[in-house]
Order: C-alpha cells, then structure tokens, then sequence
C-alpha cells in the first residue's frame, strides 16, 4: 500500500478498504495469543485451512480465516469465533473443525458440545458477547484484541486506526495535553500518575531533544494486559505514543518490551515497518510536517529495568540501575534530555481520548481514577484471563460475575493485587472498589493490574515468603536496606514457615518493612515490604498459627503438613505407589494404600495422582 | 560449542554502532551460541569501543545472559504468582529430582538447562512450563517427567 499524505486520504483509504470487507459473509476467527497458540491453535488453524481448501469453499463462499490477538478467555483456548453468527467454540481441537465447517459454517448450526457453559448455573452461551464473562466488561484498550489480525495495518484503519492521530496532528500540542489533563488519564504502569500532568511537565523543561517511551517491560508476576496489547494491538500503542511524541515535541520513540514475549516484539517490528511505508511514522506524517520515529529495545530480564530510571540507563546501553529521583525523568530522562515515559496500556487508551473527546473518556469509572482498566483475572477463579472494565468495579463482582467464582467451589480468602509490591485484601473488604485510590487505602495498590485470587489452600504466609523471595531475586543491590533488608526478612519468613519461628519475628517483620518504607532508593524497595505488611495486617491469626502451633492452616508449608491416605476413600489401585518418587507408599491391591510419614518428601505426586480423592493434607 | 569468529562479526554488524546496541548484541549471541561468549564480549569492546569490563557487567546484571554455555533445550518454570498458587514448586522439584539437575544449572549430558523464571505472562495456563519457544500449560507433577522425556 502506497504512503498516506493527508488526512484526507487517509479517509479515502479507510472507506476503501472498508469497501473491500464484505460483511455477511462467514468468517473464521482463531485466537492466536500465547495460551491459545500453546493450547494447540496453530494446529486447528492448519485443519481450518485444509478443510476450506478440500471443501472449495472459496469458489462458492468466501471464508475469512483470520488469525487474531489474544481474547483473554485463556483458560478455555484454542477459541474460534465463527462469524456473522458471532458463535464461540471453546477448546477446539483439529478434529472439530471438520464438523465445525460442516454444520456452522455451512449450515448455520451450533455445535452445543463446544460452546460455553456456565460452570455454576450450567447454562449454555453461544453467543460471544453474551457470555458473562465478556458481558459485563467494557473494551476500550482491549477494543481491538481479538477482532483484527495483529500484522494487518488495513484491519486496524478499518477499525478507526489513526484516526485519532489525524485529528491530533490537526491540533495545537498545548491543546492534546489539556485534552489528555481533561480526561482524568492515570498511568496504567502501577504508580497511576495523571498522564496530561506528566507530559505537561516534560514540555515545560527547555530543550532541543526530548523523548516518548514506552514501558513494555511488564515484569509483575501474574500480569499480562501489556503482553496482549502488544501482541494483538500493536498500532494502537504505536498512534499513541505518536500522538504523545507531537503533544511534547519528541521526534524519537523507544519502546522497551521484555524479551520474554517474542510474539510481542515480532509484533511491534511488523507494525513499525507497516506503519513507516504507510507514511504514519517518518518524515512529514500525513503531510503535518511532524516527523517522529520509534525504536523498539528488548529488555535483559532484569525487573527492576520497570522502573523509570533503571528502564532509561538499560536503553541507553547500561546497566539497568535505579538512580535517587532528586531530578525526575520527565527533565533528565533519557540521555539527560526530558522524556516522557508511559505504560502500554496508557499510550494505548490516548488516541481513544483524543478521537472521541476527554468527557467520553472521563464518563467511565469513578471520581478520581477514569476510565477503563485491563485486569489479568488469575489464580484460584474458574474464568481466568484478561478483562476489562470500568474502574470503581468491585472486587466481588470481579470474582464472583466476571470471574464465575472460586475455582472448585472452594472457599474466597483473598485477591493480590499490585505485583510483587502490592499486597493481599481480605474477604471481608471484598466490597471494595477497585481504583488507584481505595486500594493503596487498603494496603495494596493498583500496579499494572493483575488481580490474583487465592482460595482457602493458600497458606498468606508462603504468599508473603514468595514474594520477598521474589524482590530478593530482583534487587539492583544499589541500596542498604533493600538488599540486605530482603534477605533477612525472606530468612525469618522461611523459618516461619519451616516451624521454627519465634514470637519476636512478628515485631522484627515490623521493623525492616519501616526501614525499607523509608530508606530504599526506588519505588521497587520502598514498596517491597508491602506483601509483609499487608498480610500481616489481615492475616496475623496464620503467622501465629505458624509460630505458635507449628500449622499451617492452609496446608501449603511442606515442614508443616503431613500427606495421609484416607483408608476409605482408597480403592487400593496402586497408582500412588507406582508413581511415588521416594517409594514410601506400601499396601496390597484393592486394599487401603499407607503412606510412611518418616520417608514421604512431600512431594505431591501420589495427591496428583489419585483418581480418588484419596490422599489428603493435614 | 566451538564459537564462530565470523558469526560474532555478523551478529554485530546488525545493529548501529553505538552503545545503545550493547544489550541486543549480547542477546543475540544468547540466541546463537545459547551463551555469550567471552570473545564475543571482547569482539564487542573492540568495536564498539566498550571497556570490557562494562560489557561484563551486563552479562552478569541481566538474567537473560549467561556467561556458560547451556543446555540444548533451555526448560522455563514460571515461578509467577498465579503458578506458584497453583504449585509450579512442586513441579519444579519433581524436574530438578527426576533429571538430577538443580535450577539454574545444565543437567551433565547438556541436554537441558533448568530456569525458574518470574512470570511468562502465560498465568491463564498456570502452572506453565516453557521448553525453548513451547509452552505447556496445566503442568502436573505426575506428567512433566514423561513430557520433558520427549525432548532429545
């Protein structure tokens, strides 16, 4: 496709190639994201091809077959979409679709065996958007994830790509930010700092060069909005930060993606070369004589390299160290030069903001967070994946609507949020409003919005030793307190969980989470004691429980636990004793199986096993 | 691994050469010879006029890089949040037990090298084990020996 010039032909163009979609026609959507491509998706996308080559349909009826971002309905890929019927299959294998083009797409008819049911009220959904995990959520940055084809920049200007960009290249910079400011835009990376109030500051700096970055490096640990933004969207975080390039007088992008998501990067590569032939990054784009260009840059695997300051040094080649923020980065950023630096979910809410105005966007959500926000829903809950919705939700609509409740019937104890520097909110506040405000008040905060839900087999206690174990690992080890701080409190979390823990620990717990609070260098430390506090605070009864009793309630501290065979649940059929690795299990066939206490290394396996129910933790 | 001198230069003639390059060298030698090599780190310093020991301390700060050479199949546990609610322990001891390796180490024959890594953004799947670019979700103790046998 030839290079778009004006805002004018960048119309003409969409009306063409809108032109071109025939509408009625049926089409084909397999979800290719990272869970459903392991699930087998490019294997159900081969029989699709096959079976629509060998049937010809294409002489009679033209079939889109077509390859699309993540849906967030992980947990039931590989998902097919058959449209105009707009029908989800759940969990297709190669061998349905011969029955899938047989009789939905040439017969119009719904197969009952793959569509969705509901795990509690047993009803049967065919229908995508009335599913209850996607009715209730409310796509802006998720708008285009599973509709276009993520290497196609025609598909993402049919859905109104870069129209948002057209309409700001026609207007002042100073009034962009005031749009953005208007909006009630927070930073979508954790901190939730009012985006406009950033890109305002960087402008008010003198100087030559400034820079836009884009924060791709979504280390959280239960987090992936970012991943399926970049894989399913890309462009849409490429006219963002466009937009927000022209707002602060930037000509150079960077976009820092780990290099832990590599269908992510060859994403954004494609999307940058498609989007440089289109005229929309380069010299004078859409003759607006702005020119702008974007850089992507793989992160190392560092987690720290998240943080602003560390994020910068590793672009410019460094080390990713985290420097004390006498001077903020929007003034001595990259390479000394002002830069903005946003998250991927932020660039890509902007051009929604600047195409449909700031009073569209700031009609969502509650007072002080607007908007929408990408939760990763994981965990214990039996609908995991990805969701969006308006901010102000609360958490038990979230689990229990959205989510489809605990997995397994088992009983709510509490979700973590905010990664590794989040913390756990309690069931009791489960009525809580989920924004930026009302969950730092909780203890916790909003992070990049991985929501992890944690039944009663979760023992608070290994959460919090799991993630101090977690930052420990992560450290720069520029500062005292959180490189000698962590490992002392991962040490007396250990010993807690070993049994061998005291009655002081509680209080010495108290005392370095204060010294961290208030003496690391960076956000990453001085947030790190979070996880401590936050358990502690709800969750005291199960430290005691640990030091005092020597129990684990939850049943998770191996010291703490001991596996036993429930004589009348065990049928006797000697799998468990097959497969134990420390052959400690001993019975005769058809009769209750024992297991030896004193040789038994707690492993799991004869639980995993067990057809029965049998084995059981106490 | 014997290291190619010529595959060094070529890998480094991909990128500008400035220091910003530094970090996407080194991992795209990760990629070729599954390690960075210590000639290619001094190959580095020489063109891109680099102290070494700057270079080094890349290859030491970022997990990504390692400065031995690895196993022919790198296996991931994801140690994120959702998969150790899940019990991707359990599962990273069965491996460690099963093929006598520890984490972050190579078994002997060079066949595998075992990573606990922090969140493969798959948490939908958990717990999820990455053999090179395969993810396999729902791990379980009792399969991940006979699935990770598959792999010679």
């Amino acid at each position: 496709m030839s290079t778009i010039k004006s805002f004018d032909q960048l119309e003409k163009t969409r009306e063409k190639l809108r032109a071109a979609v025939k509408k009625d026609l049926p089409s084909v959507l397999i979800c290719f994201g990272t869970g459903c491509q392991a699930n087998g998706a490019r294997d159900v996308a081969k029989a699709f091809e096959e079976e629509i080559g060998k049937q010809g349909l294409s002489v009679n009826v033209t079939i889109g077959l077509k390859t699309t971002g993540c849906h967030g309905y992980c947990e039931n890929g590989p998902l097919v979409v058959v449209r105009p019927q707009d029908i989800l299959y759940l969990r297709v294998k190669p061998k349905d679709v011969v029955e899938i083009v047989e009789k939905t797409i040439k017969g119009g008819e719904v197969i009952d065996r793959l569509i969705y049911k509901d795990v509690n009220t047993k009803e049967a959904i065919a229908q995508y958007h009335s599913i209850p995990f996607y009715s209730y959520q409310k796509r802006i940055a998720l708008r285009n994830i599973g509709n276009i084809d993520p290497t196609s920049i025609e598909d993402y200007i049919i859905q109104d790509g870069y129209k948002g960009l057209a309409k700001a290249l026609a207007m002042e910079p100073e009034a962009i930010i005031k749009e953005v400011e208007a909006s009630g835009l927070r930073g979508r990376g954790g901190g939730g700092f009012p985006a406009g109030r950033k890109w305002r500051s960087c402008v008010a700096v003198k100087s030559d060069v400034r820079y836009v970055i884009c924060n791709g490096d979504e280390g959280d640990p239960g987090a992936f909005m970012d991943r399926s933004i970049m894989e399913g969207d890309p462009h849409s975080v490429i006219e963002g930060m466009i937009i927000g390039g022209y707002a602060v007088g930037a000509h150079q992008g960077y976009i820092y993606v780990r290099d832990e998501y590599p269908l992510a990067v060859k994403n954004l590569q494609s999307a940058l070369v498609a989007a440089r032939e289109m005229g929309f990054l380069g010299k004078n784009i859409l003759g607006s004589k702005f020119d702008f260009d974007i850089k992507i840059s793989r992160g190392g695997g560092a987690f720290v390299c998240g943080e602003s300051s560390a994020l910068m040094r590793s672009l410019e080649g460094k080390v990713g160290e985290p420097r004390a923020k006498y001077i903020r980065s929007v003034e001595k950023g990259l390479y000394d030069k002002p830069s903005v630096l946003n998250n991927v979910e932020t660039w890509n809410n902007v051009p929604m903001i600047i195409m449909n105005g700031s009073s569209w966007y700031a009609g969502f959500g509650t007072e002080k967070s607007k908007g929408t926000k990408v939760f990763s829903l994981v965990g214990k809950v039996n609908n995991t994946g990805l969701v969006e919705v308006p901010m102000g939700i609360t958490i038990r609509d979230l689990v229990e609507k959205i989510g489809g409740g605990v997995l397994g019937g088992k009983a709510f104890k509490a979700v973590q949020t905010g990664g590794p520097s989040g913390g756990c909110i309690p069931k009791d506040l489960a009525d809580l409003p989920i924004d930026f405000d009302s969950l730092t008040k909780a203890g916790s905060m909003m992070g990049s919005g991985g929501i992890i839900v944690m039944d009663e087999n979760t023992c608070m206690v290994d959460v919090a030793k799991y993630f101090i174990g977690f930052l420990v690992e992560e450290s720069c080890g520029k500062c005292t307190p959180c490189r000698d701080g962590l490992p002392r409190m991962h040490g007396i979390l250990n010993d807690i969980t070993e049994g061998k823990g005291k009655e002081s620990d509680i209080d010495t717990l108290m005392e370095l989470c204060d010294v961290l609070s208030y003496g690391a260098l960076c956000g990453l430390g001085t947030s790190a004691a979070n996880p401590v506090l936050s358990t502690l605070r709800y969750f005291k009864d199960e430290y005691i429980a640990h030091i005092r009793d020597k129990k684990c309630p939850a049943g998770v501290c191996k010291a703490l636990i001991t596996y036993r065979i429930d004589p009348k649940a065990c049928t006797g059929c000697m799998l468990c004793a097959k497969k134990c690795p420390s052959e400690c299990i001993t019975g005769e066939k058809k009769q209750p199986h024992v297991i030896d206490e004193s040789k038994c290394i707690r492993c799991g396996v004869c639980k995993d096993v067990c057809n029965f129910n049998a084995v059981n933790i106490i | 691994m014997a290291v190619d001198n010529k595959k060094i230069d070529e890998i480094i003639s991909r990128y500008e050469k400035t220091e910003e390059s530094l970090l996407a060298i080194l991992q795209d030698f990760q990629r070729e010879f599954r390690y960075v090599p210590e000639e290619g780190m001094k190959r580095l310093g020489e063109v891109l006029n680099v102290s070494e020991s700057k270079i080094y301390a890349m290859g030491t700060f970022y997990k990504a890089l390692s400065l031995e050479p690895r196993g022919k199949h790198t296996v991931k546990v994801c140690m994120g949040t959702a998969c150790h609610l899940k019990g991707s322990g359990q599962i990273l001891e069965t491996i460690e037990r099963d093929f006598k390796v520890k984490r972050n180490h190579t078994t002997k024959d060079m066949l595998f090298t075992l990573e606990s890594v922090n969140c493969v953004g798959a948490c939908a799947m958990a717990p999820v084990v990455v053999v090179d670019e395969d993810y396999s979700g729902h791990a379980r103790p009792s399969k991940i020996t006979d699935l990770l046998k598959k792999y010679k």
